[in-house]
């Protein structure tokens, strides 16, 4: 079966063609929809962006340029309602997820080691990531995005995008680490 | 101390890095991912198989890649339901040109297919035309234009004159850059409709009110008109 390119349906859905954005919202929906709910952590917020990322795509299609792959642009509205909602949290919200995130943090590491497997201890540091990083590790590895994309979804340099990803990974290396796992650089 | 008891004092030391990362560590997570291209691929594999090193780190890399496909995997799922929502949203956004059926082209589709027809340079043409025409006076170039049509102006696929009636017209051409979106947008905002055209220059006459209007009306809403960005040429007719 034929795949309709996406450039080719953003043309449609410009001109106004509601089954071009239902083919479109079929393709990214959940992509999209895990990608903001990994940065938000609230389904609910997440349901809300999803639908608010695509109804962008439906009143901008008319001005997409075609610079950058349709799914570089969709990641990129994304990502800037995901941090806008972020932003709009309330301390109380943070506090909350907080408490839920960091779920295991008065056990010892040995306890901690004891309780859970190596990969169940590495889901919990990559869920402690902050948002930028969980955003970096998201896109490359879920979303599969190259370098180039990274940059473009994210707007920053290609150098920039492999150094935080490093980062990120430096992170988890250190929350691993205060759980007794050591492994080594980054 | 080995190397791994090394780079784990360096973790530990929660401080700056004590050495930069290569520009194959820095790849490793697209090397695992399989979004590298093939020369930085075969570069990464080529510094994999000199490096044991290296190759523990790709141990790491692509754990950590399991695991946040995994937390992805079990993470929620959009509703079934969320396509609705979606429209629910878009129709409650102010009214748009909708999709029409094919079958029944509207004036944007006919502008449209009209400005396709033309070739480049026959647009180009055109343009010169009516950049030529528009250095007369209003009342002179519908007279011109009219007259010129019977004795050769191009004939394109164009929409079909009508009886003028008693309504109000005037003569506009486009801007070459306006779209057949913009135009269709302009006519419906301002309640405007072609009635002919093109005609020589690519001009098209367009009803501005179903009755006969004073003169000070009509100069009152051409210069409302004239303010578009669509328009690049209008005038009263008689």
């Amino acid at each position: 079966m034929q795949t309709i390119a996406d450039e080719v349906l953003i043309a449609n859905i410009a001109k106004g063609d509601r089954s071009a954005m239902e083919a479109l919202f079929a393709r990214y929906r959940v992509r999209v929809f895990k990608f903001v709910l990994r940065m938000v952590r609230n389904e609910a917020v997440a349901e809300e962006l999803n639908s608010d990322v695509f109804l962008d795509v439906w009143r901008q299609a008319g001005t997409f340029e075609g610079r950058a792959a349709v799914s570089t642009w969709i990641f990129s509205i994304a990502r800037f309602k995901a941090l806008n909602a972020l932003q709009r949290r309330t301390e109380d919200e943070l506090d909350d997820e907080r408490a839920e995130t960091i779920e295991d943090d008065a056990d010892d590491p040995e306890t901690a080691l004891a309780k859970k497997d190596k990969a169940a201890v590495l889901r919990q540091c990559l869920a402690e990531l902050s948002a930028e990083h969980r955003e970096i590790v998201n896109l490359v590895y879920y979303q599969h995005k190259s370098v180039e994309e990274v940059s473009g979804i994210v707007g920053i340099p290609e150098a920039t995008v492999k150094t935080r990803m490093f980062y990120a990974r430096k992170k988890l290396s250190e929350l691993l680490a205060e759980r007794g796992i050591e492994r080594g650089w980054p | 101390m080995n190397a791994a008891n090394n780079n784990a004092a360096n973790n530990s030391a929660r401080g700056p890095s004590m050495r930069e990362p290569s520009e194959v560590e820095l790849l490793l997570p697209w090397y695992a991912a399989g979004t590298l291209n093939r020369r930085e691929a075969a570069q990464v594999e080529a510094a994999l198989a000199a490096d044991p090193t290296l190759a523990e780190r790709l141990e790491w890399v692509r754990a950590e890649f399991a695991q946040e496909i995994y937390i992805n995997e079990e993470a929620a799922s959009p509703p079934d339901n969320d396509v609705k929502a979606l429209f629910a949203k878009i129709d409650a956004l102010p009214a748009r040109r909708p999709a029409v059926s094919p079958s029944t082209p509207t004036l944007a589709d006919r502008i449209a297919e009209f400005f396709a027809s033309l070739s480049p340079r026959t647009l180009a043409w055109s343009s010169a035309a009516a950049a030529l025409v528009i250095a007369l006076q209003a009342g002179v170039i519908a007279g011109i234009m009219f007259k010129d049509k019977g004795a050769g102006g191009y004939e394109t696929t164009s929409v079909q004159p009508t009886a003028p009636g008693d309504g109000t017209y005037v003569l506009i051409r486009f801007q070459q850059q306006a779209t057949a979106a913009d135009i269709a947008s302009f006519l419906a905002a301002n309640k405007l409709s072609i009635v002919e055209g093109p005609l020589g220059g690519g001009l098209y006459r367009v009803r501005v009110a179903p009755t006969k209007l004073a003169k000070p009306a009509l100069t009152d809403i051409v210069q409302q008109l004239q303010n578009d960005k669509v328009i690049g040429f209008i005038a009263a007719t008689e």
